[in-house]
């Protein structure tokens, strides 16, 4: 009960916090939080595969899938509504993952994430040899609409870093709440030994085909978000670097807490976002340098940090 | 003592941490904050910077944006009538942006463009990708966008913009171009072949190359039409099914480094001896391929730039200034930049003196603009379409020829304007089906 | 049936190509369990590598059939320079820990070396084209086809079957099969396997920079260029089976048949027909086409 009150009641400080200053930040910036917060949703379910002892190179898919969704009701049916995009694409990554997830449990270490690299860059050829949806070029994504009403100019930023904020404190706080179940507690048994966890009665299959459609879930999420603020998407968001990045930033990030995700995300955006505009030519390498020093210092990643005074004994 | 240790390494990592990102956004506030005080006109260029488009497109553009900016804020240098300082009297400032990395990545680095580092404007974007996707953002920011080399027709045939202009011509006017070109140079042509980039610029480009040839070659055939990926970078499959076709006139609106590995590739197996092979982007591998492309190919060069401009005294001065710097002559991507920094000049100036001789505001140098017709290297340049947004201009081919091992353009053809774009108000898939007709 | 000729000889000349970039990266996986995301920046690195010493050949007027020399040359270098300088200055730290942490850091590697070859050879495209053009055409199924790709096939022959005699027929071919099979007892039994770990990162590296090196004629050399085959490679692989040579050549064949194809009678699917065909058999058979079941270690 403890942790729990911990982690809610940062979140909680967080929210307010956000919400509070949103408006007087400039406009680049909550653009930035959005983003990041949109990448740390991907993040926070590969948070749950990885501390199942999973690696999925492909959340890509369900990112692009959900963003993809989002687009398309507003192309093909005409819905805007910003919570609509947003729930369609978390749905349908969600669905998309229950049915591959009867075939993906039943893998594990580098085919787990190798075949999921292959969905991810099957749903990408599919998507650049589509000329309906725009092949390479992708397509604009409409100004959202909340509720039925119409936001002017300016304030629509806002409205949807509102979003984006609240969003992914409810996806933490269940995510939090979910890794207390049982069914939660089970990923760390899952990464340690499987065989243990069958002996004791569990079904390890199940309870990875259900962690990884959530993954897949949150990625759709994200992807919807992302969607709705950039306002456009192409098949890139599907594309194995796109994957690689969320791996990156999971790392990065650690999993010791929902937060992290959201920290590292943060962080990573900001660092590519300034880094990009400097010096072009070596914002990768960069990144790929702190990651190489995270992994070889900091293991569990920078959230370790401030995991000091509640270590696990 | 280990315990300590640790502690003391993620509390400094902590500190260290937080003060990193509070600088990093600090430094970015303020900059963005401070942006807009400053006198100079800060013009964002968005074009290649890197990958296979940087070195025949994007760093032709802006070594020309910087020839052309420095003469402009030396004054006095720019023949007439471009000889005020800058624009106006008031410094240009250049801030480049890549445009490598996909387009929803484009999209983002505008809006930081527009809303982190204050342009005052953007010219850029050589991708249709990028130029379908930009417009209703720069909308939506309310920022003057002139796009620069995008052809994609489908701009301000499918949507209507107010802060967006383009100050090149498009697409159909490449297709159409060539169209006339081979069916006036070419015995009867039975089957056509095309390979083009799987996006909207190839797509639109075959499509417009398609309808032509059949409205001027009734009874022509399509061959095949390869669609790879863009940046696919190996065609050796697509080159066997184009010699397999046996099409006289092969179709490519290929650019960058697809050109110049399409060309590598397909010159040694014959392809350019067994058909006539027109590239309709096919100007900037003029000079870094010479050897490589063999007699016969069709070059276009997206209008009058490059090899294909008039001797005006602009030319005369832009080629000897780019010539000096670079010890290149510049190709069309340096000429279509050149052409939308002069663009927005005239109707900066334009405006400026409608104004009282003040500095206009974006609304009034969007006024300006429309429908403005003004000089440039490559002739004049008339923004007649999109409702006084997009430009139209004559265009040229020519046939490759080596005379003494360099390599030379034969039998040089000009359109006019109006032979080749569509009139106002009528997209030109329309317009090419009709038979070309000249009703509004 | 012209067609088909041309659809069997396109897809060699493809496989071949695929084979080259693909043996590598399953042979470092093979005896190192490391499964290489980098691997398509040292195809990168030969390329540059290749193009760099082509052009000084043939800027000092050295004969150009010399060149074909060079291309050999950039990759023998990038290998001996990039293998040991990967795999004593950083993976050494990382062995004995798991699997996927290694991919990671190949991916961080990867990350790195994109921008170091921008930082060293600069964002223009290079062009190393005389080698392609100087052994002419010949005619194949009615379609020509430049002499070059000939040596493609013949190099990634050459390099199969080398490897194959290596691998079986001499001691230390045969100790590092023992090494592939189980390192634990090979350690026990004696064998110096981190000095077997740095040969095949070393002789990986190599294969790699081969791939790139003798691709760059018939391309613009451009950043990037590493990208795409990243993904080919995995497929090929891993449809061949992790670590299997065989595998290797076969999931080549398979792979560029299977692409050959669809670029002439059905272009829709050409790019994901590959990804497709890593799904399948990795569903039918997990493992790849041509490996062991591993057993599990409790």
């Amino acid at each position: 009960m403890n942790r729990f009150d911990y982690t809610f009641r940062i979140m909680a400080a967080a929210l307010v916090v956000l919400l509070a200053a949103g408006p007087f930040m400039p406009q680049w910036v909550l653009f930035l939080i959005t983003i990041s917060f949109g990448k740390g949703l991907v993040v926070l379910g590969l948070l749950l595969l990885l501390r199942t002892g999973l690696v999925s190179f492909g959340q890509g898919l369900y990112y692009c899938l959900g963003a993809y969704t989002a687009g398309s009701i507003g192309l093909a049916l005409g819905i805007n509504d910003a919570v609509l995009s947003l729930l369609s694409g978390a749905l349908m990554a969600g669905l998309l993952a229950f049915i591959l997830g009867f075939l993906l449990a039943g893998y594990r270490g580098i085919f787990f994430a190798m075949l999921s690299l292959a969905f991810s860059m099957i749903l990408y050829g599919i998507l650049v040899k589509t000329a309906m949806l725009g092949s390479t070029d992708g397509f604009n994504v409409a100004v959202p609409s909340f509720f039925g009403t119409e936001i002017s100019g300016n304030r629509i930023r806002y409205a949807v870093y509102v979003l984006a904020c609240l969003a992914v404190t409810l996806a933490g706080f269940l995510m939090n709440r979910y890794l207390k179940t049982p069914l939660g507690r089970l990923s760390p048994a899952i990464k340690d030994n499987e065989l243990r966890v069958e002996y004791m009665g569990a079904s390890v299959r199940r309870a990875i085909h259900i962690k990884y459609v959530l993954a897949a879930t949150l990625a759709g999420l994200g992807g919807a978000l992302t969607a709705v603020t950039v306002g456009h998407i192409d098949p890139e968001m599907a594309y194995w670097t796109t994957s690689g990045e969320f791996v990156f930033i999971t790392i990065l990030g650690g999993t010791g807490s929902v937060l992290a995700p959201f920290l590292g995300a943060l962080i990573f955006e900001s660092i590519r976002s300034f880094a990009y505009e400097y010096s072009p030519n070596t914002w990768q390498m960069v990144l790929g340098s702190a990651l190489l020093l995270v992994i070889l210092f900091m293991p569990a990643g920078l959230w370790s940090v401030f995991n000091m005074r509640r270590r696990e004994v | 003592m280990k315990k300590k240790q640790k502690y003391f390494i993620e509390k400094f990592t902590t500190i260290f941490l937080v003060t990193f990102l509070s600088i990093v956004f600090v430094t970015g506030w303020t900059l963005s904050a401070a942006a807009a005080d400053e006198k100079p006109i800060k013009i964002g260029v968005v074009t290649f910077l890197s990958g296979g488009a940087a070195g025949p497109f994007g760093v032709p553009a802006r070594n020309g944006a910087e020839v052309l900016t420095e003469a402009l804020n030396a004054g006095g240098k720019v023949p007439a009538p471009y000889a005020t300082k800058g624009f106006g009297g008031a410094p240009i400032e250049l801030v480049f942006l890549d445009e490598a990395g996909g387009v929803t990545k484009q999209v983002t680095e505008f809006r930081n463009l527009v809303q982190r580092q204050n342009v005052d404007l953007v010219i850029g974007y050589i991708s249709s990708g990028d130029a379908i996707a930009i417009p209703p953002v720069a909308e939506e920011l309310k920022k003057l966008t002139v796009i620069f080399d995008a052809g994609t027709p489908r701009i301000f045939e499918d949507g209507s913009y107010k802060y967006v202009f383009r100050t090149g011509a498009h697409a159909t006017m490449d297709n159409v171009g060539a169209a006339l070109y081979v069916t006036e140079n070419s015995p009867k042509i039975k089957k056509i072949a095309g390979i083009n980039q799987n996006y909207a610029w190839g797509q639109d480009s075959w499509n417009d190359f398609e309808g032509a040839m059949k409205a001027f070659n009734p009874g022509v055939e399509v061959a095949v039409s390869q669609m790879p990926k863009l940046f696919a970078g190996q065609y050796g499959a697509e080159i066997s099914s184009l010699l397999s076709s046996k099409a006289e006139v092969v179709h490519s609106s290929f650019w960058g480094g697809d050109l110049e590995a399409f060309v590598l590739q397909a010159g040694p197996r014959g392809l350019f001896n067994k058909s006539t092979v027109v590239l309709t982007a096919g100007e900037t591998a003029m000079f870094r391929l010479a050897s490589q492309i063999p007699d016969g190919t069709v070059i276009g060069g997206r209008g009058p730039h490059g090899v294909f401009a008039p001797d005006n005294e602009l030319n005369r001065w832009f080629r000897n200034a780019y010539n000096e710097r670079y010890a290149l002559f510049p190709t069309y991507p340096a000429y279509k930049m050149v052409q939308a920094i002069l663009g927005v000049k005239a109707a900066y100036e334009k405006a400026q003196a409608a104004n009282g001789d003040k500095a206009p505001d974006q609304d009034q140098v969007i006024a300006a603009l429309e429908n403005l017709t003004y000089d440039t290297p490559s002739g004049k340049v008339e923004m007649s379409l999109g409702k006084g947004h997009q430009a139209v201009q004559g265009t040229a081919y020519g046939t490759v020829k080596h005379v003494k091992g360099q390599l030379t353009l034969t039998k040089i053809k000009h359109y006019p304007a109006d032979k080749v774009n569509p009139p106002e108000g009528v997209k030109s898939e329309e317009w090419i089906k009709s038979g070309f007709k000249k009703t509004k | 049936m012209m067609d088909l000729l041309t659809v069997l000889i396109d897809g060699i000349l493809y496989s071949s190509w695929l084979f080259i970039i693909a043996v590598g990266l399953t042979l470092i996986y093979g005896v190192m369990k490391i499964l290489n995301m980098a691997h398509g920046s040292l195809y990168a690195l030969g390329a540059y590598a290749a193009a760099s010493l082509v052009g000084f050949w043939l800027n000092h007027g050295y004969a150009p059939l010399g060149s074909y020399g060079m291309l050999a040359l950039a990759a023998v270098m990038v290998g001996l320079v990039m293998g040991p300088l990967i795999e004593r200055g950083l993976f050494r730290f990382f062995y004995g820990k798991d699997e996927i942490l290694l991919l990671i850091v190949t991916f961080a590697l990867f990350l790195i070396l994109e921008d170091a070859i921008k930082l060293i050879w600069g964002v223009d495209p290079y062009f190393v084209s005389e080698p392609y053009g100087l052994l002419g055409t010949l005619e194949l199924g009615g379609l020509n086809y430049p002499g070059y790709s000939l040596i493609m096939v013949g190099v990634s022959i050459a390099t199969g079957i080398g490897l194959l005699w290596v691998l079986q027929y001499t001691r230390q071919g045969k100790l590092l099969l023992a090494v592939i099979h189980d390192r634990e007892v090979s350690l026990a039994m004696g064998i110096n396997v981190d000095r077997f770990y740095l040969i095949t990162f070393t002789v990986g590296a190599m294969l790699a920079a081969v791939g790139g090196a003798f691709t760059a004629p018939t391309v613009s050399v451009v950043p990037g260029m590493g990208v795409e085959v990243i993904v080919l490679a995995f497929a090929v692989v891993v449809i061949g089976g992790l670590g299997s040579l065989q595998g290797a050549a076969l999931g080549a064949l398979i792979v560029g048949l299977v692409r050959s194809a669809a670029v002439h009678y059905l272009p829709e699917i050409e790019l994901f027909s590959i990804y497709l065909v890593m799904a399948l058999v990795l569903l039918l058979k997990p493992q790849g086409l041509f490996s062991s079941v591993e057993a599990r270690k409790i």
